[in-house]
Formats: structure tokens, C-alpha cells, sequence
């Protein structure tokens, strides 16, 4: 005898939520395994030795520090261009509108090239900065404005929607109730986006961490200096250590899952606060 | 309190949704301002609240002229349409924010402020929600919140943009008469923006009905219906049908319509000029008789019970006319006798 099945208002589940286990499971899951699996043949010992060389140490700690640097710079310039694309009209708003976007579209390695020919020593731009003393080529500087590039668009396009959706008559009710413009920011506007600015910031640190081609080329790539940690498991699978650079692999996914865990758990606070 | 505007006029590109706006509110007094959308009412309030400027014109306020004052240095509630409350703050928070961004000097200790917030939320009857969030609570209750928010800088005067627009009919109702109660209790000076005649008559003391940017009457409720200066105040109030008609010799007759003249004694207000007019009559103003088939003015198309009368709908010469009869005198379908007992005539418009 057939059970009477309560009819789900909103049917597919079983169908969808199989689709999406297999697609996530042969696209995400099997590829993080075999990076759990390879280290494994160095031994725990040799997998503690393989990432904690201090060149590997190096690399991590630039790839990290410099994806949160350039994300921190981010977090207001990309407010600041979604803020002046959703309330201001102005002619070219469209084009700018598109312009946020290109980081993602332009093939990364073009966007390095591009970027180091400015920023070079005798680049347009590379060549004043340089007589006014500051390096940016093949600097760790260099490293984090090439993250920059490639996080800007997150951030933007994870703040716009919100900040559309904001009324304007919150900020006109703060200035009635005697809230000057910087009052009507930080107490009104800025809470109210700060779920959205925390989202954008995470995910542009992911995409920076990660980044590779645009940042090789102005990177200079300098051992213990301007060396990106995905340069470097590209450097150990040139070496055929693949375990080695597995390992980096496997050391660069546990701490961007730590960081990523913290941004969520920040922003779960800030919901409760 | 007093509060004046001269001259106020306001442009949207080449479009005018102030013409020259002149009006003045006494301290104490509760202003309804009626007209229908888009004829300037809510430009106005947000000029007042100094969230808009003016092309030309002045707005003051005890006699200062308040175009150089800010909008957060004129210390005038402002209750939005649809509340505009603060979505990450608790109603209790939402309420305290006009003392908390006050400057060092002149914020009231903490103690003070909870104080003040609790007592506001309690005379409000909503003091049980004060940890909510705007989202936990009801429309009614938002509104609430909303007031008390603008109430807690004591304003000197409350600005209120279609305050029960959003609301279902029997919150209105019961929410209507109460504001009106603390209107009265607090001392308060307020303006609200509605579309709804009837609530503007209900609770404003004086209403100033606004077509098309300008304010076309500003009177009592009383004499808004009694005598409505223009054509339009007498249109849009009490749901007159608007008749074409020609007055000659004092009496109207009325072009078109199967319907007997008027003579003079019955035209009430001030008598427009000889020629061209409009009359209208109100559906208490018909009377009505039954008539046999194929005799009669008027068909009746509907009736249904409104109150202590039958609300019927006349076909008259293809034009549909409300009136007012008693129950039962009248089934759908019957022919009818129709005759205007009284009516106001205008001008008609060139």
C-alpha cells in the first residue's frame, strides 16, 4: 500500500538537490579530495617540513597579507563607485557601469602586462612615482595593487544591489530628526550595508588569494620577497615535486577557509548586534 | 508656533508642481492638505521640512524666514508615507535616534533618553515592542513608531505624509480618531498630506484642497462643503455629479440631460454668470420617485443598502448619476422620475 504523500507546494526538491549534489560533488568536491590526498605521500612530517619552508612561509604570508591590504583598500573605493553609480545620473554612467566589470572579463594575463608596463620603472605612471621614491614594479606594492584590480568588481557588485535597495527616505528622515550628513552615514547608511560591504570584502580577498596571471608580471616574482604562494606550487610542479605543491595548495585552502569562516562568523555577530 | 508661506513655487524641469503657494497655519491648529496625486501636496510638505527648495517664495516659521536653515536644524517631525523607519535599529533605538545625534552639549544623559523613549512608546501603546525590529511588527505599529520617532525631538511642528495611506480600514479608522486625541492632548501644530476627503474632513480643522500646484480653497470642513469656492473644491468634495448646464434669467437648465430647470431659490452659494455653467448636485440632493414603464427620466442600474439609505445608480440619458433614496423604494432595472431639488453652479471653463 502507497503511503499518502503530503503535496510539497513547491515540488523538484529530490531532483534538484540531486543535480546539484552531483554537479558540486564532481566539480568541487573530487578536485579538493585529490588536493587533501597528494600530500598525504610526503608522511605527516614531510607535508609539516614541505609547507613550513621559510620560502613557502614567505609566499603564503604575501599572498594573504597582501589579498587583505588590497581588499581594505577596496572595501571603500568599491562603496564609494557603487554609491556614485546607483544615486547620481551623470552621461558616461553606463560606460563607467561596464568599466567595473572589464577586471573580470580582460583575460588576467593581459591585465599584468598592462598593469607592469604603467607601473614599471619607466612606465607613465611608474616612471613619477619613481622619482618621488616610491617602487611599485616588482614590489610587494606591486603584488597587492594587482589584487586590487582583479577585487574591485566584487565589492562593487555586491554593495550596489543593497545600496539600490536602500531608501533615500531613511537618510532624509536621520536630517529631520537633526542628524548631520556624517550622522545619517555612519549611524544609517553604513549598518545597513555592512552585511553586503563584509560579503564583497570576502569574496574579493578569495578571488586575490587565488589570483595568479595578473599578478605574476608585476610581481618580479623574487624568492622571500615578491613571490606569490600559486606562483610557487606553479614553480614545485615545474620541479615534478607535485606533492610539494599540493601541499602549498592544501596549506593556501585550509587558511582561506579559516579567513572566510571568520568573515562569516563577523557578520553573524553584527546581524545579532 | 505660526507658520507662513508666500509665493512658493517649485519646478521639476518644465513641469510646476508649486504655483505660487501661499498659506498660513496658526499655532495649535490640525491642517489637512487634499488634493488628488500630483497636485503638489506632498512637494510642499517636504518644503516645509526643508528636504526640498524652493525656485521662489519663503516658508516661515514664527516669523523666521527658514530657507537657510537645514532641514536637521528646524525641529519638524516628519512622518514618511511608508515610515522610512531605521531597519537595523530596535523600535526602541528608532525612537532614541533623534536625542542620540544630538550634539555632546545638549544630549540628555542616558538614564534621560530611556526615559523619554519609554514614555513615548508607552503613550503610544506600543511600550511591549520596544526590542522589536521594524520588521517584527505591524503596519499599524510602524506607524506608531514612526510617530514617536518624530515626536521625541518635540517638534514644533508634525509633518505627516499620507499617514494611514498604508494602512487596512479598520486600523485607519481606529488610528485616525486617536491621532486626532493626541493632537489635542500634546499641544501639537500638524500638517498631514492625504487624498482621502473623507479623512481630511474628519479630522482637520481646516483643509486646504490643492489642484495642479496651487491651493484652490482653504477653509473649515463645514465651509468647504457648504461653500466651495471653485468648481473643482465642489467637484472633488461629497461625490457631486458634475453637470453641464446654461443659466439665463437666474434659472439653470440643464444642456442635454432630460432633466427639469432649477430656478434661482434653488441654487445655493454665489451665483455664477449668466451663460455656460457647471452644476453639481449631491446624491442627497435627487429626488427620486418610481415611475410607470415607459414614462419616467432615469433608469435604475443599481441599488444597495449604504446606512440608513439605498445608495442607487441612475442611468440618465446614458450619463450615470449617484443618488440617495429610501430603502426599498427603488428595484434594479425600474424606471425612474429624476429631479435635481438643489444644486451649486460655476463658471464653466473656457
Amino acid at each position: 500500500m502507497k503511503r499518502p504523500r503530503r503535496r510539497d507546494p513547491l515540488p523538484g526538491f529530490g531532483l534538484s538537490l540531486g543535480i546539484t549534489l552531483l554537479w558540486l560533488g564532481g566539480l568541487v568536491l573530487v578536485p579538493l579530495l585529490a588536493l587533501l590526498l597528494r600530500p598525504l605521500e610526503l608522511g605527516p612530517l614531510g607535508f609539516w617540513h614541505s609547507v613550513t619552508e621559510p620560502r613557502v612561509l614567505a609566499s603564503l604570508r604575501l599572498s594573504f597579507l597582501g589579498a587583505l591590504a588590497a581588499s581594505a583598500v577596496n572595501l571603500p573605493l568599491g562603496l564609494l563607485v557603487a554609491w556614485v553609480l546607483v544615486r547620481y545620473r551623470f552621461p558616461g554612467r553606463r560606460l563607467l557601469d561596464g568599466m567595473v566589470d572589464l577586471p573580470f572579463a580582460l583575460p588576467t594575463a593581459v591585465a599584468g602586462l598592462a598593469l607592469t608596463a604603467l607601473y614599471a620603472p619607466n612606465g607613465w605612471l611608474g616612471a613619477p612615482l619613481a622619482a618621488l621614491g616610491v617602487k611599485v614594479a616588482y614590489t610587494p606594492l606591486g603584488v597587492a595593487l594587482a589584487m586590487g584590480f582583479v577585487g574591485l568588481p566584487f565589492v562593487v557588485r555586491t554593495v550596489e544591489p543593497v545600496l539600490r535597495d536602500l531608501p533615500l527616505e531613511a537618510e532624509e528622515a536621520a536630517a529631520t530628526l537633526g542628524a548631520t550628513r556624517w550622522q545619517a552615514w555612519w549611524r544609517v547608511v553604513l549598518p545597513a550595508l555592512a552585511p553586503a560591504l563584509l560579503a564583497g570584502f570576502a569574496m574579493a580577498s578569495a578571488r586575490a588569494i587565488g589570483e595568479y596571471g595578473s599578478v605574476i608580471f608585476i610581481a618580479g616574482n623574487t624568492p622571500m620577497w615578491s613571490e606569490i604562494a600559486p606562483l610557487l606550487i606553479v614553480v614545485r610542479l615545474e620541479q615534478f615535486d607535485y606533492a610539494g605543491a599540493a601541499a602549498v595548495g592544501l596549506a593556501m585552502l585550509a587558511l582561506s577557509f579559516l579567513m572566510l569562516l571568520g568573515l562569516s562568523l563577523m557578520n553573524r555577530l553584527w546581524r545579532r548586534a | 508656533m505660526s507658520l507662513a508661506v508666500r509665493g512658493l513655487v517649485r519646478r521639476f524641469g518644465p513641469a510646476l508642481a508649486l504655483d505660487s503657494v501661499d498659506l498660513a497655519v496658526r499655532g495649535g491648529e490640525f491642517v489637512a492638505l487634499l488634493g488628488p496625486s500630483g497636485s503638489g501636496k506632498t512637494t510642499l510638505l517636504r518644503m516645509l521640512a526643508g528636504l526640498d527648495f524652493a525656485d521662489a517664495g519663503t516658508v516661515e516659521i514664527d516669523g523666521h524666514d527658514m530657507s537657510a536653515v537645514p532641514a536637521r536644524a528646524r525641529r519638524i517631525g516628519f512622518v514618511f508615507q511608508h515610515y522610512a523607519l531605521f531597519r537595523h535599529m530596535s523600535v526602541f533605538e528608532n525612537v532614541a535616534f533623534g536625542l542620540r545625534v544630538r550634539p555632546r552639549a545638549s544630549r540628555p544623559p542616558e538614564a534621560e533618553i530611556a526615559r523619554r523613549v519609554r514614555a513615548l512608546l508607552e503613550r503610544m501603546q506600543i511600550g511591549a515592542l520596544e526590542k522589536r525590529l521594524p520588521e517584527q511588527i505591524s503596519g499599524g505599529q510602524r506607524q506608531r513608531v514612526a510617530l514617536a520617532r518624530a515626536l521625541a525631538i518635540e517638534p514644533r511642528l508634525l509633518l505627516l505624509d499620507e499617514p494611514f495611506g498604508a494602512l487596512d480600514a479598520e486600523v485607519r479608522k481606529g488610528l485616525r480618531r486617536w491621532l486626532r486625541e493626541l493632537h489635542a492632548e500634546m499641544g501639537l501644530t500638524s500638517l498631514f498630506v492625504t487624498h482621502d476627503q473623507e479623512e481630511a474632513l474628519e479630522l482637520a480643522d481646516r483643509v486646504a484642497v490643492m489642484q495642479a500646484g496651487r491651493v484652490v480653497q482653504f477653509d473649515t470642513p463645514l465651509a468647504l462643503v457648504e461653500q466651495p469656492a471653485a468648481a473643482f473644491v465642489a467637484g472633488f468634495l461629497g461625490g457631486a455629479a458634475r453637470l453641464p448646464a446654461h443659466l439665463s434669467g437666474g434659472v439653470l437648465a440643464f444642456s442635454g440631460l432630460p432633466l427639469p430647470p432649477l430656478s434661482a431659490a434653488a441654487l445655493r452659494g454665489a451665483a455664477p454668470p449668466e451663460g455656460a455653467a457647471l452644476a453639481f448636485v449631491r446624491p442627497h440632493e435627487w429626488a427620486l420617485s418610481p415611475a410607470a414603464e415607459g414614462e419616467g427620466n432615469a433608469r435604475v442600474r443599481s441599488s444597495r443598502p449604504a446606512g440608513g439609505h439605498a445608495h442607487v445608480e441612475l442611468d440618465l440619458a446614458g450619463q450615470v448619476i449617484e443618488a440617495e433614496a429610501p430603502h426599498g423604494l427603488l428595484r434594479p432595472g425600474q424606471p425612474c422620475r429624476l429631479e435635481a431639488r438643489q444644486a451649486r453652479a460655476f463658471a464653466a471653463p473656457s
